[in-house]
């Protein structure tokens, strides 16, 4: 029997990450991310558009995932799903956290609200489905960013928010190494003077990384006096992930 | 030590077990779907035997999902699919017949036969209509050989699903006053089994369970839920109600499954609509007296939505309806009227039959998913038409529960055709909520409604934004639509 084939090797590649990060790709951003030639990741593109799989946007160039690959089943998941195959799981940690919880996913380099629960206190709250989140600045941004093969794209700067918004992209690097080393991520006061958030990765059945959920709130509610979350809560929003997760198919754990 | 309630929601499509925590929070979920059998057009059956394996099965999950065992339960609830008919065997306990779902229309002709609509609207509250299980039960024994004459020796029993479960975990016949108020031959103002009511449907007295409240504890189970104390039956709806905490006057709900219900609290006297509604119990506790409710039934929103996706085959699953609908910026000017067997609340007719109305060649499919969607809307809004006139009073706000409140733009445009704030509780899963609620209020588990009020807080809320001409326009479409789709059965199509 012959060894594998490396060109399909290599389109295989190209599918993943075109699929991992739900967004559009140049086919430098592509080259750079497989350490391939622009040439051989060009050549593979025009194959893989020829049958559907890929689509290049008549704007921008790039290219994302085609229709035809959604058709033979793919790690695309519809934000609308995502939502409603977390309804419980979200509406359970807003109740233990007594905190508002939302669910993101990557889109376009910034983090997608695909839910939003409100904090259970009856307050006036507005429901933020729809909005986008900076994804350097949010904790459901670093989850999403730390899972994401390709990572942020250097074409524009780390805008601050905040004295402690993470501006370095190496900073960032380092950042996102630790919330894939402990499996969460925090955002303390660094989107919003007095305002933390947590997140934790929900996956798939294939360990895919399809979305982040978390909670936000006032930092003297989420974070102890040294200013580190507190615990109890990080494990509420780790639990809800896995609880998600599970739904979805990954193996639980 | 930590306990827990669970509740058993025997529903339409499927059946699920949730276990909840002291604080009304869902701490595991097991789901089974079972097969709906369609032996002619408008017949739906379910196998009961497969019902109850599902039940053992979830059960049996929610706990091991959770690391739980029988011993962490403080009791158990039961929530089902209401007016789904059954007939057992007392000795073998085995069904005589599949159960016949409340879907079901193939009573339309003996419905015609037993008189007037509103013929007994003042005892039972309900109009005549395949719907209810009175009529089910009668044609069961009209069909099943020999059935009627072992009725009348109680050698079988009549059940809906709650008494059907009851029955299988603690050997017990009998049924809560929210089931029994929806097969026509219970009595509103006594909460018994009335004699005229039994005799005029044709079903032996013999076959009837016992007529308890919603909240006792019918009997202790044995087999897998050894030693649990059964402590709770409500209809679906009225568990809503219940999970919902509308426990004043004036408080309702809208639950959006399999078809849509709203319900409104009518406190502890029956109030008779003048504009379609259904009387109905709402809950009973205990030995306090019973609460009424006032319900608009719509029988197919989410079942469109399955329809679309099973028998189109234009998306792969529910939610991804809301992505193909934003993929338009309205319904192109189609209207998609659900009456796939006949028209509920508050039109009850039973010869009309579903349609798309406004086709041009400008429709695409994502314009079809828009009309799907809005039809729930719609829908809701006739009701909610029909309970403001009933009751005299504006809606100022609806409370939404159940699966389709996932969907952020049907719950906008809801909240646009109905022009008042739509809001969702933290638990979507009011109806299992409710079962839990009235079982733990059985044992003690909780102490009181007011106890259990403080569990509800607002987990999402849609805000009007359509101006009143769009919206006044499109109602007027919808009405025109529906009018399209009445008087379309004729004598002959229920001949074979």
């Amino acid at each position: 029997m012959p060894g594998p084939i490396q060109s399909i090797e290599r389109a295989a590649a190209v599918l993943r990450l075109l699929a991992s990060g739900a967004r559009q790709m140049g086919v430098a951003e592509l080259a750079r991310a497989l350490e391939l030639p622009k040439p051989t990741v060009h050549g593979i593109l025009r194959t893989l558009q020829l049958v559907g799989f890929v689509e290049q946007s008549p704007d921008t160039g790039k290219y994302q995932l085609g229709a035809a690959l959604f058709h033979i089943g793919s790690s695309y998941l519809d934000g609308n799903e995502l939502r409603t195959r977390a309804l419980n799981w979200s509406d359970s940690l807003a109740s233990r956290s007594m905190e508002s919880v939302r669910i993101g996913t990557l889109h376009e380099n910034q983090v997608l609200v695909v839910h939003h629960v409100f904090r259970p206190d009856n307050s006036r709250q507005v429901l933020e489905v729809g909005a986008l989140l900076p994804s350097h600045a949010s904790a459901l941004g670093k989850v999403l960013l730390a899972d994401d093969p390709v990572g942020l794209t250097d074409d524009e700067p780390l805008k601050a928010y905040t004295p402690a918004t993470i501006t370095d992209p190496d900073r960032l690097g380092d950042a996102l190494e630790q919330v894939r080393q402990r499996g969460w991520a925090s955002d303390v006061e660094e989107l919003v003077e007095g305002e933390v958030s947590l997140a934790a990765p929900i996956r798939d059945r294939r360990a895919v990384t399809v979305g982040a959920v978390g909670i936000s709130g006032p930092v003297e509610r989420l974070c102890d006096e040294n200013k580190q979350p507190r615990t109890e809560l990080v494990s509420y929003v780790r639990e809800a992930a896995r609880s998600i997760s599970r739904e979805l198919g990954a193996i639980p754990w | 030590m930590n306990t827990y309630i669970a509740a058993i929601d025997q529903g339409t499509t499927s059946s699920r077990c949730i276990v909840f925590d002291h604080g009304g929070a869902i701490v595991s979920v097991s789901q089974k779907e079972h097969r709906q059998i369609f032996p002619k057009p408008g017949w739906v059956e379910h196998d009961a035997e497969e019902i109850w394996a599902n039940v053992l099965d979830v059960v049996h999950g929610a706990l091991q999902k959770a690391s739980l065992t029988v011993h962490d339960l403080a009791a158990v609830g039961i929530t089902n699919q209401r007016e789904t008919t059954l007939v057992w065997d007392k000795a073998t306990g085995k069904p005589v017949h599949n159960a016949i779902v409340w879907q079901d229309t193939r009573t339309d002709q003996l419905v015609k036969e037993l008189g007037e609509q509103n013929r007994f609207r003042d005892k039972c509250g309900l109009p005549l209509a395949t719907y209810f299980s009175g009529p089910k039960v009668r044609w069961l024994l009209d069909h099943v050989d020999g059935l009627r004459e072992r009725g009348e020796r109680g050698e079988v029993l009549f059940g809906t699903m709650d008494t059907w479960l009851i029955w299988k975990l603690t050997g017990r016949h009998v049924t809560d006053v929210t089931n029994a108020s929806r097969t026509m031959l219970m009595n509103l103002e006594t909460l018994d089994w009335d004699d005229e009511l039994v005799d005029a449907i044709g079903v032996p007295k013999a076959m009837l369970p016992e007529i308890r409240s919603s909240a006792e504890v019918y009997g202790t189970a044995t087999g897998t839920l050894e030693g649990v104390p059964v402590a709770s039956a409500l209809g679906d709806q009225q568990a809503a109600l219940f999970g919902q905490t509308c426990y004043s006057p004036g408080e309702g709900k809208c639950t959006y499954g399999t078809g849509s219900f709203l319900l409104v609290n009518t406190g502890d006297k029956p109030v008779v609509s003048e504009n379609g509604l259904l009387t109905t119990v709402g809950y009973k506790i205990g030995d306090q007296p019973a609460a009424y409710a006032l319900e608009g039934a719509i029988a197919v929103t989410g079942a469109l939505v399955q329809w679309f996706r099973d028998k189109m085959g234009l998306i792969s699953s529910a939610p991804e309806i809301e992505t193909l609908a934003r993929s338009v910026e309205d319904n192109g000017g189609a209207y998609f009227v659900p009456a796939f067997s006949g028209l509920f609340a508050p039109h009850w007719r039973s010869d009309a039959r579903g349609i798309i109305a406004g086709l041009t060649g400008y429709i695409d499919k994502g314009h079809i998913a828009r009309a799907v969607l809005e039809a729930t809307a719609w829908q809701t809004r006739e009701v909610v038409d029909a309970m403001n006139a009933d009751s005299g009073v504006e809606l100022v706000a609806l409370k939404v529960d159940g699966g389709m409140t996932a969907n952020n733009l049907l719950m906008g445009f809801l909240s646009d055709v109905l022009d008042v704030p739509v809001v969702r509780p933290i638990v979507a899963e009011t109806t299992c909520l409710g079962a839990a609620y009235a079982a733990g209020l059985a044992v003690g588990y909780w102490s009181d409604t007011e106890s259990l009020r403080e569990n509800w807080h607002k987990a999402a809320e849609w805000l009007p934004t359509m101006d009143a001409r769009t919206r006044d326009k499109g109602y007027r479409k919808w009405k025109k639509a529906v009018e399209r789709t009445v008087g379309w059965i004729d004598e002959d199509d229920n001949d074979e």
